[in-house]
C-alpha cells in the first residue's frame, strides 16, 4: 500500500471529532436566532410560538438605526485605512530587505495578542491626558490598530505569491513606481484588497471592548446592545438583532475567505 | 570614450553586494546588432551584469554606456532596453493582447494602430489569434513568445534575455532556438543573453562572454572559444577535453616543441609557445581531435598506443577511454560511428589501439 493512500483513508475518530468540535463552538451560538423567533419575552424552554413580532419592532426602533449608521460609518472607515496601511505594510515587508523585519512583522501583529481591554483602557487615558473628546473618532482609532493585524495577515500571502518580476516587467516595459502599482500590483493582490476590506468591516462592525472605553455620546451596535441588556423586556429583540449581525458577519467573513484565496494558487505557478 | 562601434560599452564595472563582489571590474564592448551571449555557472554573475544594464541594479563602479549614452542616472523604464524575464512575467490579470501591449500606453496610439502592431506582433511569434487567451491558459513555450513580443513591440535598442529558454523541455528548447536566432536577424536588435548552457550559447551567439567569479575569463567567438580556450577554466567549461601535463622544449631554433605526458614531444606553432626552455604547460586536446584506429595509422605523424579501459555508445558516436603509457588517467576520445571500427570498439572488451592527432589540435595553455 502506499503511502498517499494510507493518509487519504477516512480516519473515523478524526471525524467524530470534527463533528463533536463544530457542535461545541456553534451550538450556543444558535440558540440566538432560535429564541430570536419565539413568542415569549423569556428565554426558556419550551418555546412558545414562532413569532417575527422580535424583529418587527427593531424595524421601528430609532436608536438601533442611528447605533446600525454609527457602526457602519466607523467599520467602512477603519476597513479602507486599515488596508490601505495594510497594502503599504504587506509590500514593504515582502519586498524590502530591512533590519529587524521579523521585530516589525511581530510588532504589527502583536495586537491580535493583547488583550483589548488593556489597549481600550491606554487608550482612554491617552486620549483624556490629550483632551481628546471621546467620540465615533476614538472608537475608530480603536478598531484601527485592533484591525490592521487582520489587513496585513489577509494581504501578506498575497504578496508573497507574487513573482517581484513581475514589478520589474512593468518597470522595465516603461512604467514607473507609480503606474506599476496601479497596472500591475494592485490587480494582483486585488482580491486580498477585498477580502481585507470585508474582514475588517466586520471586525470593526462586531467589536464592543475598544468601543465600551472610547465610545462617547454615539453607541456604536454592539454598545447598544450592552446598553439594551439591562431591560428584560427589550431582550427579544436583543435576541433578534444579534441575529442578524450573526448573519451578516458569517456572510461576509465566508466571502472574504473565498476572495482571498482566488487565484492565489495561479500566481505562483511557474510556466 | 567608447570605442567606435561598441554600442553597449561596459567600462570597469564593479558590483558589491554588501563586502561581496557579484561583479569584478568587468569591462566589454557588444556591437550593433549583435547576438552576445553571458556564459556561466550560477553565481557567476551573468545575471547581475544582465540586471545592471536593464537597471534593477546599480552599478558599485564604472559606467555602462548605450547608444553612447552613460546609464547610471537612468531608471529602468527610460532606459533604451527591454528585457525576457527568466519567469517570463506574464501578467496574470491581463490577456495576451493586452500584455503585448503593455508598454504602448504612453505612446497615446489610436487603438486601430495599437491593435495593428499587437497583431503584426502575434504573427512575429507565430501565435495569431492568441489574443484573447488568459496567461494561465498558455504552455511554456508560448509564455515565452509573449514576454519576447511584449518586448520587441516596443522596438528596444537592446533586448535582454535571462535564461528564456532554460524552462522549456529539450525538444521545444532546440526549437525555440532556432527561432529566437532567426527573430534576432529579422529584428536586427542586439540581443543580449545570459546562460549556463554551453551548448545554447554555441549555438546562438556570434560572441560570447564567458564568466565566473564576477569577471570575464575569455570573450570570443563560439569557434575561438571551443578552439583556443585560453585557460583551463574556459577549456573545460566548455565541451570534454583532455588536459596532458607538458614542458616546453625549444631545442635553441625559433620554433619549438611540447613534451606532453604519454603524447611523446610533439612540435608546435612557434605563435603557441612564448615560452621559455623548459617552463611547464598544460596541452588541452578535444576528445574529436583524436583519430582512433585498430592499429598504427601509416601517414599520421604523432600516434600512440592505448588499451580500451572504457567505451559509451552514444548513437551517432562514441566515447571511448584509453590507457597510454606515461599517463595515470585514461583519455577520452570521441569519434563518430560509422560503421567498422566504431561500431567495432565498443564490443571487443579489452583491446589495443592508436590514436593519432595534429599538432594544430593541441592548445597550449598555462600550467597552474
Amino acid at each position: 500500500m502506499s503511502q498517499g493512500t494510507y493518509i487519504k483513508r477516512h480516519n473515523r475518530a478524526l471525524q467524530i471529532y470534527a463533528v463533536v468540535f463544530l457542535i461545541v463552538l456553534y451550538v450556543p451560538v444558535l440558540f440566538i436566532p432560535l429564541f430570536s423567533f419565539n413568542d415569549s419575552v423569556y428565554v426558556r424552554f419550551p418555546l412558545q410560538g414562532f413569532t417575527l413580532q422580535w424583529y418587527g419592532e427593531l424595524w421601528t426602533r430609532e436608536p438601533v438605526w442611528n447605533a446600525l449608521w454609527n457602526s457602519v460609518r466607523v467599520g467602512a472607515v477603519v476597513s479602507v485605512i486599515s488596508t490601505m496601511l495594510g497594502v503599504v505594510a504587506a509590500r514593504a515587508i515582502t519586498r524590502y530587505r530591512m533590519p529587524g523585519k521579523s521585530a516589525l512583522v511581530t510588532f504589527i501583529m502583536m495586537p491580535l495578542v493583547i488583550p483589548g481591554i488593556i489597549f481600550g483602557v491606554a487608550l482612554l487615558v491617552l486620549m483624556s491626558r490629550l483632551g481628546v473628546p471621546l467620540s465615533l473618532y476614538t472608537v475608530g482609532l480603536g478598531h484601527l490598530i485592533f484591525c490592521l493585524p487582520f489587513a496585513v495577515a489577509t494581504l501578506l500571502p498575497r504578496f508573497e505569491g507574487f513573482d517581484p518580476s513581475m514589478e520589474e516587467a512593468s518597470m522595465d516595459l516603461g512604467e514607473n513606481g507609480w503606474w506599476t502599482f496601479w497596472r500591475v500590483t494592485f490587480p494582483m493582490v486585488f482580491p486580498g484588497v477585498v477580502a481585507s476590506l470585508l474582514l475588517t468591516f466586520t471586525i470593526s462592525f462586531d467589536e464592543f471592548i475598544m468601543a465600551f472605553f472610547l465610545t462617547g455620546t454615539d453607541p456604536t451596535l454592539p454598545m447598544y446592545i450592552w446598553g439594551q441588556l439591562r431591560f428584560p423586556q427589550e431582550f427579544p429583540s436583543v435576541l433578534a438583532l444579534s441575529a442578524l449581525i450573526l448573519i451578516a458577519s458569517f456572510v461576509l467573513v465566508f466571502v472574504a475567505q473565498w476572495i482571498g484565496r482566488v487565484g492565489l494558487d495561479q500566481n505562483k505557478e511557474t510556466p | 570614450m567608447t570605442s567606435p562601434n561598441a554600442f553597449i560599452s561596459i567600462q570597469n564595472v564593479s558590483k558589491f553586494f554588501g563586502t561581496f563582489r557579484a561583479i569584478d571590474d568587468v569591462s566589454m564592448d557588444i556591437g550593433r546588432g549583435e547576438f552576445f551571449s553571458l556564459l556561466g555557472a550560477s553565481g557567476c554573475g551573468k545575471t547581475t551584469l544582465l540586471r545592471m544594464l536593464a537597471g534593477f541594479e546599480s552599478t558599485s563602479q564604472g559606467e555602462i554606456y548605450i547608444d553612447g549614452q552613460p546609464m547610471s542616472e537612468v531608471p529602468p523604464h527610460h532606459r533604451p532596453v527591454n528585457m525576457v524575464f527568466q519567469s517570463y512575467a506574464i501578467f496574470p490579470h491581463l490577456n495576451v493582447r493586452d500584455n503585448i501591449a503593455y508598454g504602448l500606453r504612453k505612446q497615446k496610439l489610436p487603438k486601430a494602430r495599437r491593435d495593428e502592431m499587437v497583431d503584426e506582433m502575434l504573427d512575429l511569434i507565430k501565435l495569431p489569434g492568441y489574443g484573447s487567451r488568459k496567461a494561465n491558459e498558455l504552455s511554456g513555450g508560448q509564455r515565452q513568445r509573449i514576454a519576447l513580443a511584449r518586448a520587441l513591440i516596443l522596438r528596444p535598442k537592446v533586448l535582454l534575455l535571462d535564461e528564456p529558454l532554460g524552462a522549456l523541455d529539450k525538444q521545444l528548447r532546440e526549437q525555440m532556438q532556432l527561432e529566437l536566432r532567426a527573430l534576432q536577424r529579422q529584428v536586427g536588435i542586439t540581443f543580449v543573453f545570459v546562460t549556463h548552457d554551453q551548448e545554447e550559447a554555441l549555438t546562438l551567439s556570434d560572441r560570447i562572454a564567458v564568466m565566473s567569479g564576477g569577471r570575464v575569463l575569455q570573450l570570443d567567438t563560439p569557434a575561438g572559444l571551443y578552439e583556443t580556450p585560453k585557460s583551463r577554466a574556459v577549456a573545460s567549461f566548455i565541451g570534454n577535453i583532455n588536459f596532458f601535463r607538458g614542458t616546453v622544449r625549444r631545442n635553441g631554433g625559433p620554433t619549438g616543441a611540447v613534451e606532453a605526458e604519454g603524447l611523446g614531444v610533439v612540435p608546435v606553432p612557434a605563435e603557441q609557445l612564448a615560452r621559455p626552455d623548459g617552463a611547464p604547460v598544460l596541452v588541452a586536446v578535444r576528445p574529436e581531435k583524436f583519430a582512433l584506429s585498430a592499429s598504427r595509422p601509416a601517414d599520421a605523424a604523432h600516434a600512440v598506443a592505448g588499451r580500451l579501459k572504457n567505451a559509451a555508445y552514444l548513437g551517432e558516436r562514441s566515447h571511448y577511454y584509453l590507457q597510454i603509457e606515461g599517463r595515470d588517467e585514461p583519455v577520452a576520445v570521441s569519434s563518430q560511428n560509422l560503421g567498422g571500427i566504431g561500431a567495432a570498439a565498443g564490443e571487443r572488451g579489452d583491446a589495443t589501439f592508436w590514436i593519432s592527432w595534429s599538432p594544430d589540435s593541441m592548445v597550449i595553455l598555462e600550467a597552474e
